[in-house]
């Protein structure tokens, strides 16, 4: 077995055991970078002689007793809108071009804490608008699985990375879906916890009501062990909330008798792909074959979720893009007259397209006279789609859907018609507006050979229910790589 | 198209998001935004009459904590990210004439 082909737990064990030196797994992801990346572009920077500096402190640490947790000595790649100090820190903008934080966000923090060694930041969507990682300022990032493909976004770069074993594992952010639809289109596992479970504090804010960071890793069970490293009670994120349960590596258990399972139907109707329906559920058919209670039930409000969260996550990314001004970090333009012409400038220059289109609608949805009709109508529609997550899960353990509609599509396909892309969120984006925890697992490979992925969405602080029923499909489904033989799992 | 965005809209939404755009991309925008208010008015399909406008899932209430400093002088590396410098002071255009 090769020594990148790992997953990030056992990666750990063998340098446990002093079977592997971090600097040989430090020293094998780097060397991947520099066969591959030229190939699919998912780092942004690479931060090769530090990381390799740290190798050495962290075997250190791990020799003398120091540092003995599951992810001592695994190298991590981070989205590139995580602060990490002394490192570059772009958001995939040329507006933040140049950024170097003072500081690292706190889930960069809690890993580095952990032992888990720096090797770089991912490439995304700028500012994470966006499903495709098309929208960065510093070119397209490949999908590894097929590289006339794209990887989904916004977490694309952490996606392909780990997909394409540039890295153990990595950190996305997701807002309407951006690690777990990536994750899905690379046959990776991708999961967002609970709203307020890892903070947010460093993370550069897109919706701050909807934003939450989370693993993309090889397994459920690095999954589990990442999530349960990151997440913490911050008092400089006041949204953070404080949990008893985030052991979650303790749900690692292989057993779904009597877990009660929903199907929306309405996850299942025109706009699915057959294949990537058939796939979804053959898993669930799985899951009740070992004694999971499976059922179909109507969810509805669901075509209502992504009108609602664009007018939410615009209003908020209007607010939140505001301090990028050119003053005090950032991209200035060259030639202005006066303060506001350089404003204006600085930011027209600096911000790309859709970065503009929903500052645009953000500002124009917040705006007197509008804020009722469009803010508020929204909000109160949140509320509804909360309501109807609450019903569901009086009735169930955990929900069970595809997480995109289609595999990946082509490059260069997506960006042409904004509200077909828009639709391509429909099955993850209630959950962020929900607060809800989810995880994206594989579950099949199309007749193109590109990765499907089924998604497991649990009620608010119940991630270790969904943990137990993706680890249990995960045992079930056996090895999942881009050598497993068709879509027959 | 039922929402038709007219020049002063766009003029008066680039002033909030402060944004000057170029002709070729005001045009651009004035389509982009017409089909996105088309699609987001979808929403008054629904009766939303006496719900209750949710900004957060859970009952947050302020969070307060000690004014203690616990990290250390960044200032020179702070500083060293501004565009314009001048003295260990952010640099801008003048603003009081």
């Amino acid at each position: 077995m090769s020594i990148l082909s790992l997953s990030a737990t056992q990666l750990a064990e063998k340098i446990k055991t002093g079977e592997i030196k971090v600097v040989d797994a430090t020293r094998a992801v780097l060397d991947q970078i520099d066969k591959e990346d030229s190939n699919y572009h998912c780092f942004v920077t690479v931060d090769r002689e530090n990381a390799l500096l740290k190798a050495e402190i962290i075997q250190k640490k791990i020799d003398s007793g120091e540092l003995t947790g599951p992810l001592a000595g695994v190298p991590m790649a981070i989205k590139d809108n995580m602060c990490t100090e002394g490192l570059l820190t772009t958001c995939s903008s040329k507006i933040l071009g140049n950024f170097i934080p003072t500081y690292s966000s706190e889930a960069v923090i809690n890993l580095e804490a952990a032992g888990a060694v720096l090797i770089g930041k991912t490439n995304m969507d700028e500012f994470a608008m966006g499903s495709t990682t098309e929208t960065s300022a510093f070119g397209v990032t490949k999908n590894p699985w097929n590289p006339e493909c794209v990887p989904g976004g916004s977490s694309g770069g952490s996606a392909a990375a780990v997909a394409g074993q540039e890295c153990y594992f990595a950190l996305g952010s997701d807002t309407g879906g951006s690690i777990r639809q990536p994750a899905s289109f690379c046959g990776v596992v991708g999961m967002k916890p609970t709203y307020g479970t890892v903070s947010r504090y460093g993370l550069i804010a897109y919706g701050s009501s909807l934003d939450q960071i989370g693993p993309i890793a090889k397994n459920v069970t690095d999954c589990a062990v990442i999530l349960e490293t990151i997440s913490s009670h911050d008092i400089k994120d006041s949204t953070s909330v404080k949990r008893a349960d985030t052991d979650f590596s303790k749900a690692l258990v292989q057993d779904v008798t009597g877990m009660k399972i929903g199907i929306p139907k309405d996850y299942f109707l025109e706009g699915l792909n057959h294949e990537v329906r058939d796939s979804v559920l053959a898993a669930a058919k799985l899951l009740k074959e070992k004694g999971a209670i499976v059922e179909e039930f109507d969810l509805s409000l669901v075509e209502y979720a992504i009108p609602a969260y664009y007018t939410i996550a615009s209003a908020e990314a209007s607010s939140n893009l505001e301090r990028f001004d050119g003053i005090k970090y950032g991209y200035r333009t060259k030639e202005f007259e006066g303060l506001h012409s350089m404003y204006k400038r600085t930011r027209s220059e600096g911000f790309g397209a859709e970065v503009k289109r929903r500052i645009m609608l953000g500002s124009f949805v917040l705006s007197s006279g509008y804020y009722d009709a469009y803010y508020l109508k929204a909000l109160r529609t949140k509320a509804l789609i909360k309501k109807v997550f609450d019903e569901a899960f009086e009735k169930y353990d955990l929900i069970l859907g595809p997480v995109a509609p289609t595999t990946a599509p082509k490059l260069g396909e997506s960006l042409k018609d904004p509200i077909k892309m828009y639709l391509g969120d429909i099955y993850t984006i209630a959950v962020n507006l929900a607060g809800l925890p989810a995880i994206s697992v594989p579950c099949g490979i199309d007749s193109q050979g590109l990765p499907i992925g089924l998604q497991l969405i649990g009620n608010c602080f119940e991630e270790k229910k969904i943990i137990q029923a993706a680890y249990t499909y995960e045992q079930l489904r056996g090895p999942f790589d881009k050598k497993t033989e068709g879509g027959a799992l | 198209m039922t929402n038709k965005i007219s020049d002063e809209t766009i003029e008066y939404v680039g002033i909030l998001a402060k944004l000057e755009l170029s002709h070729e991309e005001r045009e651009h925008a004035k389509k982009d935004m017409g089909s996105m208010l088309d699609y987001i008015d979808k929403l008054n399909e629904l009766d939303t009459t006496g719900v209750e406008p949710m900004s957060h899932v859970f009952p947050v209430q302020n969070v307060f904590r000690e004014d203690i400093i616990t990290n250390g002088d960044d200032r020179a590396q702070i500083i060293k990210n501004a565009p314009g410098e001048k003295d260990g002071m952010f640099k801008v255009p003048r603003t009081v004439e």
